[in-house]
């Protein structure tokens, strides 16, 4: 792999890396605030320093230097020097925002927001500053000392005269006196004075007289030291890091010659230097090491990741064995039972295996739903504090599973009712104890399957919603008849409308009124149903049904014309045949059919799809009746064919959104249907028709 | 002017500053297609048609399971339309959008060569005298005597996907 | 002058960087996640030179470094400390667990083959 894919394949580890560590941090902060405990903060602070390490390592210096402050806050209060304070945690969570933010910029490959890293950098210096602690400005970087203080050794010798081997030029003259145990710790002196050699030539006289008796010697106990003369115009702090590492375990002296003095007597006793009589702390070259495949672990038990893009495409592939097989099923029907008994043993055979790797590989790209629920406790805290009202959050159920591309799209309309429960069904806490409640209000997450959907609850104990209110600016908005009456259910529901809010103020956490019918929309294309129930006074409850996976439809297949299209099973409440004496013209072009007791509006799909039907008239064809947002209506098709799971397949890859279709499949003989989308007709066909009176069926 | 090399080296070799064209009869004009567009080449199939489509946009087929929009060439020019028989062919071809690609297949009348056109040998319409919408065109160039209408098929393909989508309901 | 080294941090993107760099250069690398990890491998199995990050969860760098030093195995080996402190505690710390001596972070791959070299 060439260095820059290797790299980049690194840098995205980084990043993964990173933000997993920003979600420890945040959520370790939110608990810091209920018990500071050091383990917590030392977790928090592991992931500062992690991610300050690799930033700096990777070239993202400004990640780097902005996470330097926040580890010196944090590492304070690891040792005690700092206290924990709300205040404290509070800029530290908005400085993993901040981090956040500042990670997927260099993740985009786009500049970082300057300003707001400076502000929050301000804010951390100060907190900094107010303890009169560290200076924030400490670079990183061996500050090379000068050498311990201690013991002066003096060769013997004229100390003060340059040696004779600097010849006159510049140069030093180093004592250097290793502790006995300088060995210990692998540092050899015949290394370091390689390594000073390339600085320039070398002169080494070790003195033995330290040396004890035999049966005092220890093995690998240093007692030899040495004069050095090293010639050149070397500067100090190159000759100190070449001792850098010992400076504890020596000492060491420095005199500097500036050369043009003259040489001195050479010092008593010059010895070889030891080849090998210091303890040869060879490591033994290791036999059979394995590579890097060994004890590399994972932080998690037998788990990989896998990218996305894998995944679907598995999906894909199996999405095909479905057609496939399908296709050979139909292929099966048409010809003579005796003959293919075993074909169609086989083909039954297939079906199962067919269905049975379809669901493992679904189930591959479930994910949890705490991912989508995470987020909360910090939104909660972070909202509660702003509006001044007490919260408590309780999730359930946080384990429940749902397809990753569902929880990714439904996170955000969760965060819309979370926060609108918080900001307008939430009371302040005076209010609630005037009402006789407690003064903390609660807010419910749940989530659990049910019947081959995955339900989420959002439930609130706050003021509830005011029927009379909704109706009214129902009414003043046009969105209902003047004397329409609606049931209580219906009355709830209006909130999801466009444009609906009942909010007198609107705040800028919510009550633009743009939210509650995009969190509905939003729903429906998934494919789910939202609806509202309330107790005014006592709290509201909002029930989310979504399907499990987006990829597959139990679908009906209908014709009109020579057209197949597709009409999602859920949808479909029941077929009938059209009766002419049923059917009432209404004003305004609209058709009305008379199911029972109630009426629901006609829809000639042929028209809406401009596709040529076998008979326009309504009693040749048949009405499917099919229900969204809590409306029914009839759409005509010439036929119903077969009911079968379908494989959904978006039309927008290639081409684009159509109103009215919701994607396309692929069905058993190869050709193409187009999905309808119900809920979206329904907006196409009012916006037709134009019908208000329509709300009232 | 036109290269001077003689037919054989057009064909095989590829120069730098070149590219390989596919090219495709489409009424009295023959055009040329940036080879590396090009996914395949097929028959004509009967494609499932879309609601509130422009009227060139025929629908979609099911190409080894991938959903692919048609486009009828002839009337994205403007040229009648004719009758589809077994020489009309499909040619697929992959193009980028804003931040994607897209797979779109154009019927046109029938598929001719592949050449070599240096980008220098483009010469833009007007120069010529051709008289072609020239937004999607790159340029003209001149091989083997024939007039070759280099399309820009990204912006022809996007445009043509995007195009009246205010005409929709 | 290839060699068997133990590298041990508990970042993912760390280890592979050094991985990557060291394997260019010749070296045999072993990655372990965390100290206990790396302490475990070394009770079984000897390296040339152990390079160790200092925070690490269950085991950190300091203690590794005493820890190997106590196997009969470990000690001579070269082992060098990765780390972003400069505080002349830390540095203390290590030494007197008995580490070689230090990289500061970040460094650059030639940074850390040029270390390394100095004591393999």
């Amino acid at each position: 792999m060439s260095l820059d894919l290797e790299m980049e394949e690194i840098h995205k580890i980084f990043f993964e890396e990173s933000f997993e560590g920003l979600d420890a941090m945040e959520s370790g902060l939110l608990n810091l605030d209920v018990n500071a405990d050091r383990e917590t903060i030392a977790t928090i602070f592991r992931a500062a320093h992690s991610i300050k390490g690799g930033a700096a390592t990777f070239g993202f210096i400004e990640v780097s230097n902005f996470t330097h402050g926040v580890e010196t806050l944090l590492d304070e209060m690891r040792n005690g020097a700092r206290p924990v304070t709300p205040d404290a945690i509070q800029l530290l969570l908005q400085s993993v925002d901040g981090l956040r933010e500042m990670v997927r910029a260099v993740q985009a490959k786009r500049p970082v927001d300057a300003k707001r890293t400076a502000h929050l950098s301000d804010e951390v210096a100060r907190l900094l500053a107010r303890h009169g602690s560290r200076d924030l400005a400490a670079a990183p970087g061996a500050a090379a000392s000068d050498g311990p203080a201690g013991t002066a050794p003096r060769a013997a010798g004229a100390p003060d005269a340059a040696p004779e081997f600097l010849r006159g030029g510049p140069g030093w003259v180093i004592e250097f006196h290793p502790h006995h145990d300088m060995l210990k710790t692998n540092n050899e002196p015949l290394r370091m004075f390689a390594e000073l050699e390339r600085l320039g030539a070398l002169n080494a006289t070790a003195d033995l007289g330290e040396l004890p008796p035999l049966s005092g010697l220890q093995p690998d106990g240093c007692y030899l030291r040495w004069r050095l003369e090293l010639a050149g115009a070397v500067e100090k702090r190159q000759i100190e890091e070449v001792f850098d590492w010992v400076d504890a375990n020596c000492a060491i002296q420095y005199r500097f010659f500036a050369g043009g003095e003259a040489p001195a007597p050479l010092a008593a006793g010059p010895v070889a230097l030891p080849a090998g009589a210091t303890a040869a702390p060879a490591a033994p070259p290791a036999a059979a090491a394995p590579s890097s495949a060994a004890p590399k672990g994972g932080g998690d038990a037998g788990s990989i990741r896998v990218s996305t893009t894998k995944v679907d495409h598995l999906i894909n592939l199996v999405g095909e064995l479905v057609i496939t097989q399908s296709m050979l099923s139909r292929f099966a029907d048409g010809c003579s039972a005796d003959e293919l008994e075993k074909l169609r043993d086989g083909l039954t055979q297939l079906t199962r295996n067919t269905r049975e790797l379809q669901e493992s590989v679904m189930q591959i790209r479930m994910l949890p739903i705490s991912f989508a629920f995470n987020r909360f406790p910090r939104l909660v805290h972070d909202l509660s504090r702003k509006l001044g009202k007490k919260v408590e959050l309780s999730l359930s159920g946080e384990g429940t599973e749902l397809d990753k591309t569902v929880l990714e799209k439904i996170a955000d309309p969760l965060v819309h009712l979370v926060r609108n429960a918080l900001d307008h069904g939430l009371e302040q806490p005076e209010v609630r104890l005037a009402a006789g409640k407690s003064e903390t209000g609660t807010i419910e997450l749940a989530a659990f399957h049910e019947g081959g959907n995955i339900i989420i609850e959002v439930k609130d104990d706050g003021s509830g919603l005011n029927k009379a209110k909704i109706l009214q600016r129902a009414r003043e908005r046009g969105l209902v008849a003047a004397d329409a009456e609606l049931s209580d259910e219906q009355i709830h529901n209006l909130i999801f409308a466009a444009g609906f809010s009942t909010a007198d103020v609107v705040s800028d956490v919510s009550g633009r009124g743009v939210g509650m019918d995009v969190v509905r929309r939003n729903i429906q294309d998934l494919g789910g149903v939202v609806q509202i129930s309330s107790v005014h006074g006592q709290g509201s409850t909002i029930r989310i049904r979504l399907p499990l996976t987006l990829a597959i439809l139990d679908g009906q297949l209908v014709r009109i014309g020579a057209e197949t299209y597709v009409i999602s099973l859920v949808a479909i409440v029941e077929t009938i045949q059209v009766r002419k004496d049923r059917l009432n013209a209404v004003p305004g072009g609209a058709e009305l059919f008379r199911l029972r007791d109630e009426y629901i509006p006609v829809v000639r799909l042929y028209e809406m799809f401009g596709v040529e039907p076998d008979s326009r008239a309504i009693e040749d064809g048949l009405l499917v009746v099919v229900e969204a947002e809590g409306r029914r209506f009839g759409v005509l098709v010439d036929d119903l064919l077969a009911q079968q799971q379908v494989v959904i397949k978006s039309l927008d890859t290639n081409y684009r959104q159509v109103a009215g279709v919701a994607g396309a499949t692929i069905l058993g003989d190869g050709t193409v249907a187009l999905i309808v989308d119900v809920p979206g007709l329904v907006q196409v066909f009012h916006r037709s028709v134009g019908s208000r009176g329509m709300l009232a069926a | 002017m036109s290269t001077t090399t003689t037919q054989g080296d057009k064909r095989l070799e590829k120069p730098e500053d070149a590219g390989q064209y596919l090219t495709f009869q489409l009424g009295r004009e023959e055009y040329a297609v940036d080879i590396l567009r090009v996914q395949e080449i097929k028959g004509w199939e009967r494609a499932t048609r879309i609601p509130h489509a422009s009227e060139y946009v025929l629908g979609v087929i099911n190409l080894r399971g991938a959903i692919v929009p048609i486009i009828e060439l002839r009337k994205r020019f403007a040229l009648e339309s004719t009758e589809f028989g077994p020489t009309t062919v499909v040619i697929v071809v992959k193009v980028t959008g804003a931040d994607s690609e897209r797979t779109v297949g154009m019927v046109v009348d029938a598929v001719c060569e592949v050449y070599n056109i240096a980008d220098a040998d483009l010469k833009s319409p007007p120069e010529v005298g051709a008289s072609v919408e020239t937004a999607f065109v790159k340029g003209i160039a001149t091989v083997e005597n024939k007039m070759l209408i280099v399309l820009d098929i990204d912006r022809l393909i996007n445009a043509s996907i995007l195009d009246g989508i205010g005409a929709a309901a | 002058m290839a060699g068997v080294i133990l590298a041990v941090d508990d970042s993912a993107s760390m280890r592979q960087m050094v991985n990557f760099t060291l394997k260019g250069a010749g070296y045999e690398v072993v990655q372990a996640v965390d100290g206990l990890e790396a302490l475990e491998y070394a009770r079984c199995h000897s390296v040339d030179l152990v390079l160790t990050d200092v925070n690490m969860p269950r085991m950190d760098g300091i203690t590794l470094v005493k820890e190997l030093r106590a196997l009969p195995s470990y000690r001579y080996t070269p082992m060098l400390m990765l780390t972003t402190e400069s505080s002349q505690d830390r540095k203390m710390q290590g030494k007197q667990a008995g580490a070689t001596g230090w990289i500061i972070k970040p460094f650059n791959p030639e940074q850390l083959l040029a270390t390394i070299a100095r004591v393999l």
